[in-house]
């Protein structure tokens, strides 16, 4: 530790600090544009220049000098630095001037307006008249994708944007061209940019010049209301502020936690907005006369009950879908069991895990904090870069740090950043290349990632299995290294596996119950990827109308994701609370409270009238639930009943096809295919390319 | 004068041939051996004692920037860069040594590598020197040949030696973007610390120096620090290559004494100013980034780095440029700030936004454009610029409007008051500078 004396306060920091961490910690107030806490250091704006006592006579960039880089004073007292001196202040002001006078006066008709860094800092360090007589600069709009929109007129080249394509996101997308006043951010050539988590350059660009597009000219920010949520879009988990203006969300941001997604989300996460408002079901719909009908409440609930009234529990039972809390869940659990059908299933895509393997067989177990503590990583039959963006950029930034081999047993394909192409599918996993053995035997903290593109195969148990054998070792000491990790596409999957919705004793699983005349009667609870062959009568509870409501003979109009308060379990097994930010449209309700209401019209009335009353009984099942943001460890996985097991040979392909389709609220928003059908054009073009080369 | 036994570049105007063969009846590679097997320590103590000072431009002492190079590390591996991006306006010595005398700069290359136990050298040259490019190549060829340098040369000293061509952008000179340059990425400045004696090309630790500094090395050690010091002004020693351009009747590149002063550097090598003394209005004596000098004060002023200093302005390259009464010298000042301007990287905002602001109304105040309360206005930016910048391009874009603020004001407020007393509203004339 540094002492360092900051205004006259001694403060005690270590000595790889920046000043201005040093200054922050003393409680000053540095003024910045383009440091950015999770990007590296460019020192480009000037904007938190301090005075040095004992440097040169002249400021220093206080974010670019560390502590240990100053001198000590001639009898050895801390070094001094001002952060409110005379000359301090000038600089900042001549600094902020600089900023201002080619900047336009947009402010009025600005999206950034009101949470715009240059606008506070010139707050406090502008003047109010200007001094510039000539003419500003104009620089032409870029076209960089669909959902950042540019207004490079109002660019302070801070480079933040380009600094997080080249470091985060790993695309280097976003450049510079030209030098010196004509210096303009584009993309190369204006071309889309290309990565998953672009979104995330809007939140950066510390003025108005990157924008969300689809928010443009929507709201104003001291209009929005913010609700503190988590994020389905995959199973990460990411942690989201949703805006909303009155009942209508306007907008998804990242909050910052650093055990999940530091403050990164996908476009997906962000974008996927407008899908919460299109195609939505907002009445109950019975399907007459081959067609789906509006009706009530009561008379979806009286079909229902006639047909499962007619038939056996053995012949009833129930799917659920990718997107629901845990409460919900929970919820239908309880009806099938007061049914008394042992068929349910929450793998809609067949992966073959299961809570009879323990706990720490589906988890993520090194955690995606733990990813930066690895020593080496074998992705199995997954694409991180699709499946989940934000945790492959973990894992990017721990390849950043170097010393961390990468091999890949599955598709090959750019994860943005170099990895070992072992080979395409469980022969290359039975027998692995020796040299990379010898990597992950060496490792002391193997990383072993599976996708469900490896499991989710009727060899599935078996393929986790052997992974789990390569990972090494569990650890059975809490804290102790885990490396098998398991990374799960759908944010409900590991919630409902701690449920323990599976198949009970002699009870059917997801495929099979989607099977033709295996069942009378089947609720599908916001599962939209399963195809379900004709024959049983169908009840769809869910949100937006998609494959499933289409399949439906009863429609339940459910709530999203932002429109309830649920308890979500992440693929490392964190459980979060996401609350409630609007209301369901129209005649459609809180799903838990749709499940009441039908238990009771089936005469099997679950024991509870509030959302309240069902944790209290959810919490004293599964204890764990109730420890917010907490990882509870399981005891170590048992696979002996797979080990050995015949292997496939077919090679694996991950489930994510289309990023931003992978489920019925994205399939809804107008965005999302936008976005789907540029990455579709791009490929494409990339085929044809390749196609004349070859020719 | 200085005496031609003195010279160091004695085949400066390239009156005899620039090949090895040449160059060795000139001295060069005499006993390079003998100097290797002195030491490090022996060379870096002589090179400190000689008191050169570097010659691109900021005069930190070479011998001692030698000495800060950290200790050979298999691992970071040394490197000499040497700086050959030679863009100042004005400035056109290290052209002619390249062009005449290169085997002095690779002599200079494998002793100053050898100094700081580095085994490769780059020397950066700048773009727009094509012919300097192929006679640098070739004279390096020539050395191989001769096995001179390369892997097992008869110095004992394995060292390889590259030439490696810029792509024509004044800020490569810095020693930082240089490097960036080198490695291949945009030439943007680099921040400091880390320095690169600690952290330069390829995060090795690095020094970079200037062709002339390098290229005076093997001679100072072969004469010996005492002869090398024993010119010029305390604190200011040695001998320096003048490049004076502009007013006189004979513009030239000379090596003289540190120290000569001013009158009789023209005087003697220059035949004068063009009209007679009475006619000089004002000189720019280090290259277009340093202040102006009017004529009073450095008619008589020794030609060094404290003297100049004093004045206000600064040695520099040594690039003279001599402007007599004949001269639009706001129109002159407004071409140099717009040079700067073409040439800032863009990287930090006060050289990207300021330099286009300085230029502008430095541009309108030619013309008499302005008001007269504009001037302090603009005097206030060069100094919101100076000294807020990475790199120094900020303050070489504000010293030049400084200068001529400081000693033209009376000039500049002359025309603007015969512009107001007869307006008109024809465009600002740019003299054609923005289609270059």
């Amino acid at each position: 530790m540094t002492k360092i004396n900051v205004d006259g306060t001694i403060v005690d920091v270590p000595p790889e600090f920046t000043v201005l961490q040093a200054c922050e910690a003393a409680g000053a107030e540095i003024p910045r544009f383009c440091f950015h806490e999770r990007l590296s250091i460019a020192g480009n704006c000037r904007m938190c220049l301090v005075e040095v006592k004992g440097g040169p006579p002249k400021p220093q960039a206080s974010c670019a000098i560390n502590v240990r880089d100053l001198r000590p004073g001639k009898d050895g007292e801390p070094p001094e630095v001002l952060t409110k001196s005379p000359m301090t202040r000038k600089a900042r002001e001549g600094v902020m001037e600089f900023l201002l006078i080619n900047h336009p006066l947009d402010c009025p008709i600005c999206d950034q307006g009101g949470e715009c860094d240059l606008q506070d800092q010139a707050m406090a360090y502008g003047v109010d008249t200007s001094r510039f007589a000539e003419n500003k600069r104009a620089v032409e709009d870029k076209y960089i994708g669909v959902f950042v929109r540019t207004s490079m007129n109002r660019c302070i080249h801070c480079t933040r944007c380009v600094r997080f394509t080249n470091e985060v996101a790993g695309t280097g997308d976003m450049g510079s061209i030209g030098r010196g006043e004509d210096m303009e951010i584009t993309t190369y050539l204006e071309s889309a940019m290309d990565s998953e988590l672009q979104g995330c350059i809007a939140d950066l660009c510390p003025v108005g010049a990157l924008l969300p597009k689809p928010y443009a000219f929507r709201q104003r920010p001291w209009e929005l209301t913010k609700t503190q949520s988590i994020d389905v879009m995959d199973a990460l988990g990411s942690a989201i502020r949703v805006d909303t203006r009155f009942r209508e969300v306007m907008r998804i941001l990242p909050r910052i936690n650093d055990a999940v997604n530091e403050e990164w989300i996908s476009d997906k996460t962000r974008q996927v907005v407008d899908g919460l408002k299109s195609r939505r079901l907002d009445r109950p719909l019975v399907r007459r006369d081959g067609r789906l009908q509006p009706a009530s409440w009561t008379e979806a609930f009286a079909a229902i009950a006639a047909k499962v009234k007619a038939t056996t529990p053995a012949r009833i039972g129930a799917i659920a879908g990718d997107l629901q809390s845990v409460e919900d869940l929970f919820a239908l659990q309880g009806l099938m069991g007061l049914i008394g059908s042992p068929n349910l299933d929450c793998r809609q895509d067949g992966t073959k895990l299961h809570p009879a393997m323990g706990r720490a067989s589906y988890l993520f177990n090194a955690t995606v904090q733990g990813i930066e503590d690895a020593d080496a990583l074998l992705i199995i039959g997954s694409n991180p870069r699709k499946e989940s963006p934000v945790l492959n950029a973990r894992i990017r930034k721990r390849w950043l740090k170097g010393n961390f081999p990468i091999g890949v047993i599955g598709e090959n394909v750019d994860l943005t950043y170099p990895t070992l192409y072992l080979g395409a599918g469980p022969d290359t996993l039975a027998a692995l290349p020796r040299d990379f053995a010898e990597i992950l035997g060496r490792a002391e903290r193997p990383l072993v990632l599976v996708g469900q593109g490896a499991l989710s195969r009727p060899d599935g148990a078996a393929v986790l299995a052997k992974a789990a054998s390569l990972a090494g070792a569990m650890a059975s000491a809490p804290g102790g290294w885990r490396g098998l990790s398991v990374l799960h596409t759908a944010a409900a999957r590991v919630g409902a596996l701690d449920l323990g919705f599976v198949p009970g004793e002699g009870g059917m699983d997801a495929l099979a119950m989607a099977k033709a005349g295996a069942l009378d009667v089947l609720f599908l609870y916001g599962a939209d990827e399963i195809a379900v062959e004709p024959g049983a009568f169908t009840v769809y509870v869910g949100t937006n109308g998609d494959r499933g409501a289409s399949r439906a003979d009863v429609v339940l109009p459910a709530a999203t994701y932002t429109e309830k308060s649920g308890t979500y379990v992440n693929t490392e097994g964190r459980v979060q609370f996401a609350e409630r930010a609007s209301f369901p449209p129209g005649d459609a309700r809180e799903d838990w409270a749709i499940l009441r209401a039908l238990s009771d019209a089936l005469g099997t009335k679950l024991p509870y009238d509030s959302l309240n009353q069902l944790r209290v009984k959810l919490f004293a099942a599964h204890p764990h639930m109730a420890r917010i943001d907490e990882i509870a460890e399981g005891p170590v996985a048992d696979f002996t009943a797979h080990v050995g097991s015949a292997i496939g040979r077919e090679p694996f392909v991950s489930p994510v096809v289309d990023f931003y389709q992978t489920n019925a609220i994205a399939r809804s928003s107008r965005t999302m295919a936008e976005a789907s059908a540029l990455a579709a054009n791009r490929i494409k073009a990339a085929q044809g390319q390749m196609q004349v080369a070859a020719e | 004068m200085l005496h031609d036994r003195d010279r160091i570049f004695t085949n400066l105007y390239g009156f005899d041939g620039w090949d090895l063969e040449s160059a060795r009846r000139r001295g060069a590679w005499d006993g390079t051996k003998a100097l290797i097997e002195k030491g490090k320590d022996w060379i870096i103590a002589e090179m400190k004692a000689s008191g050169l000072r570097g010659r691109g431009g900021a005069g930190f002492p070479t011998g001692m920037k030698w000495s800060f190079m950290p200790k050979p590390d298999p691992a970071r591996p040394s490197y000499l860069v040497v700086n050959a991006d030679e863009s100042e306006p004005g400035t056109c010595k290290d052209r002619e040594i390249m062009r005449h005398d290169p085997q002095l700069l690779i002599e200079g290359c494998l002793i100053a590598s050898f100094a700081m136990g580095a085994h490769a050298c780059y020397i950066y040259i700048r773009g727009e020197y094509v012919l300097e490019k192929e006679r640098l190549e070739a004279a390096v060829e020539q050395a191989y040949e001769a096995n001179l340098v390369g892997k097992d040369n008869l110095h004992g000293w394995p060292f390889d030696i590259y030439v490696h061509h810029g792509a024509g952008a004044y800020i490569c000179g810095e020693e930082t973007a240089l490097l960036e340059s080198l490695e291949g990425k945009k030439g943007m400045p680099r921040l400091k610390p880390p320095f690169p004696a600690n952290m330069g090309l390829y995060g090795c630790p690095t020094t970079v120096n200037n062709v002339e500094s390098i290229a005076v090395a093997p001679t100072i050690l072969k004469r010996g620090a005492a002869w090398f010091a024993g010119f010029g002004a305390k604190n200011n020693a040695g001998t320096k290559l003048f490049c004076v351009s502009g007013h006189v009747n004979k513009p030239c590149n000379v090596e003289e004494a540190m120290s000569i002063p001013f009158r009789q550097l023209i005087d003697e090598h220059c035949g004068g100013i063009r009209g007679g003394w009475d006619n000089l209005l004002a000189v720019i004596p280090g290259g277009s980034s340093v202040p102006l000098v009017p004529a009073n004060e450095i008619i008589d002023a020794p030609m060094d780095f404290d003297s100049l200093k004093n004045l206000k302005s600064a040695l520099g390259t040594a690039a003279v440029i001599v402007m007599d009464r004949s001269t639009d010298i706001v129109r002159a000042i407004a071409r140099i700030s717009y040079f700067y301007r073409h040439e800032s990287c863009g990287q930090c905002t006060p050289c990207r936004e300021g330099t286009g602001w300085m230029w502008r109304v430095v541009s309108r105040m030619a013309e008499g454009r302005a008001q007269r309360r504009e001037i302090d206005m603009l005097l206030e930016v060069t100094t919101q610029i100076e000294g807020h910048t990475i790199c120094a391009l900020g303050d070489a874009a504000a010293w030049p409007v400084q200068g001529l603020i400081r000693h033209f004001r009376p000039e500049i407020e002359r025309r603007i008051d015969q512009y107001a007393a007869n307006p008109h509203s024809d465009p600002i004339r740019d003299f054609g500078i923005a289609a270059e």
